[in-house]
């Protein structure tokens, strides 16, 4: 589903990664784990191109996003990303925060099929060879509607619906990182990438967090997660890869890697925070 | 202090019996329209100028646009707004031919002149919200631009407006000097009732108080607004 090819990314003269190649597979839940400063977050944004790579290619579904002739925005919309910081947006409510991209998106969308439809529509009436219009079954109004209603079966699901017309503000720390999961779910992502998902949030909160990512996993779903939790990672990833350097220096099923890691520096780091 | 009745005496008689307050009336007028039309405009120009500002400069266009920006913002803060009043009024009007009324010359240029600043206010206003917020908008596949607009845009207002209601009240008390093109404003309507009964004193001290009442009700506005904004922050 995704295939890094030697993926590198440099800040100036400080070269962050040096040369990433891995292939994540459709239902795979791959953890990274490793010391600060060794990479992971950089490398994780770099798979929906939050940060641009220097060089190498992260090819999403058959297209290289590493390229920057790609609109990378569309590709996002099937790459669900959540921040250690939570960063819901401050000035919409949560359910405006749900819906903000998928409406937005869908009315765009279907702006560009009224707009290309026109066209053809214009074509059509001088060509003998007609083209086929954009289908479109769908208004506004009807997006609004499917959205919102997506946006309540999600927020009933991590039992938050009563929440749905607060402001982030008045939000707990786990409150809002399941809301800005649920948000990322909303455009129904075929993966989700976690950055450090719970090292923001207060220890009483972290297993609320980590119980709803477990849900996805179970459902399925792709996930690639950054995760100081070690219990977590050993629990729902089904392949776990250390990062030190810029560099992967193992990579192996969880069980493997934490019970008999290779690589000296795997042994260390593990020795350390185990 | 029997002096001072009588000077009070003479400006009631040429404020009130004369019709001088109609005067009044208009200069309030059109102060007050030059300063909302004016910061309006600059609103606009401003906002347009902090996003130029703001964008990533990776290609040609946002360089140049830029370096226009810049030249645009040097040229309006480098010179007093009388001298851009002048100038305006009295040589480019003339060189393009156009004939315009003194009052749209007044509205533009302060316009003009307060985008500069405002540009300034919003550039301030978007660098202080923090990164995550687009960062969020764009991981969601939303453009720059719409997530620039949709989010970072309104939370950067949101921080801004005291400092813009601040602008506010100094364009008010700029516009003070739109007589110099001959636009009627509240310094011309009591300048009109002191030559006409002989006497400063009280006419200037009136236009003094109805400055301070003018800026002191627009502050109170500018708070209430800010707590209507700020309903997002609180715990509800």
């Amino acid at each position: 589903m995704i295939d890094v090819i030697n993926l590198k990314k440099r800040y100036g003269s400080l070269e962050v990664l040096k040369g990433i190649t891995i292939s994540i597979k459709e239902g795979e839940k791959v953890a990274i784990i490793g010391p600060s400063g060794s990479g992971k977050s950089t490398f994780l944004r770099c798979l929906n191109c939050m940060e641009d790579p220097t060089s190498g290619s992260v090819i999403f579904e058959g297209v290289d996003i590493a390229d920057m002739k790609v609109d990378i925005n569309v590709y996002r919309r099937d790459m669900g990303m959540v921040f250690q910081q939570f960063n819901l947006f401050n000035n919409k409510t949560v359910i405006e925060n749900i819906m903000l991209a998928p409406v937005y998106i869908g009315i765009h969308d279907l702006k560009v099929k009224k707009y290309k439809n026109f066209f053809i529509k214009l074509r059509n009436t001088f060509a003998k060879q007609k083209k086929p219009l954009y289908e479109i079954n769908t208004t506004r109004e009807k997006i609004k509607i499917d959205v919102r209603e997506n946006a309540m079966r999600l927020l009933k699901r991590i039992g938050l619906e009563d929440k749905a017309d607060v402001y982030p503000s008045t939000l707990s720390g786990g409150q809002k990182q399941r809301i800005a999961i649920i948000r990322a779910l909303a455009m129904n992502p075929k993966v989700m990438l976690f950055d450090e998902p719970t090292s923001a949030l207060d220890p009483e909160m972290v297993g609320e967090v980590l119980d709803l990512i477990k849900q996805l996993a179970e459902e399925g779903m792709t996930l690639v997660i950054v995760t100081h939790e070690m219990g977590f990672a050993r629990e729902i990833a089904t392949r776990v890869l250390f990062m030190d350097e810029g560099r992967i220096l193992e990579e192996n099923t969880p069980e493997q890697i934490f019970s008999n890691p290779q690589n000296p520096r795997t042994k260390e780091f593990l020795s350390k925070v185990l | 202090m029997g002096n001072f009745d009588k000077k009070l005496m003479k400006f009631w008689e040429i404020f009130y019996e004369n019709n001088g307050y109609t005067k009044v009336l208009v200069g309030l007028k059109n102060t007050l329209f030059i300063a909302i039309f004016g910061l309006l405009l600059g609103i606009i120009i401003g906002t347009i100028i902090a996003i130029i500002k703001v964008v990533p400069k990776y290609k040609k266009l946002p360089q140049i646009l830029n370096a226009l920006c810049d030249f645009y913002v040097g040229l309006f803060r480098g010179t007093p707004v009388v001298v851009q009043l002048l100038v305006a009024y009295y040589v480019i009007l003339p060189l393009l031919g156009m004939n315009i009324s003194a009052l749209t010359v007044c509205v533009l240029v302060f316009g003009l002149n307060s985008g500069a600043y405002v540009s300034e206010i919003m550039r301030g206003g978007i660098m202080s919200v923090d990164p995550g917020q687009m960062e969020a908008g764009r991981a969601l596949g939303l453009s720059y631009r719409v997530t620039m607009l949709k989010v970072v845009v309104p939370q950067a207002v949101k921080n801004i407006l005291p400092t813009l209601g601040n602008e506010f009240i100094a364009l008010i008390k700029e516009t003070s000097v739109v007589s110099f093109v001959g636009a009627a404003d509240l310094y011309v309507a009591f300048n009109y009732i002191g030559t006409n009964s002989y006497e400063f004193m009280v006419p200037y001290l009136v236009m003094a108080l109805i400055y301070i009442v003018l800026v002191m009700i627009i502050a109170s506005l500018i708070k209430v607004m800010e707590r209507r904004l700020r309903k997002s922050d609180r715990r509800n």
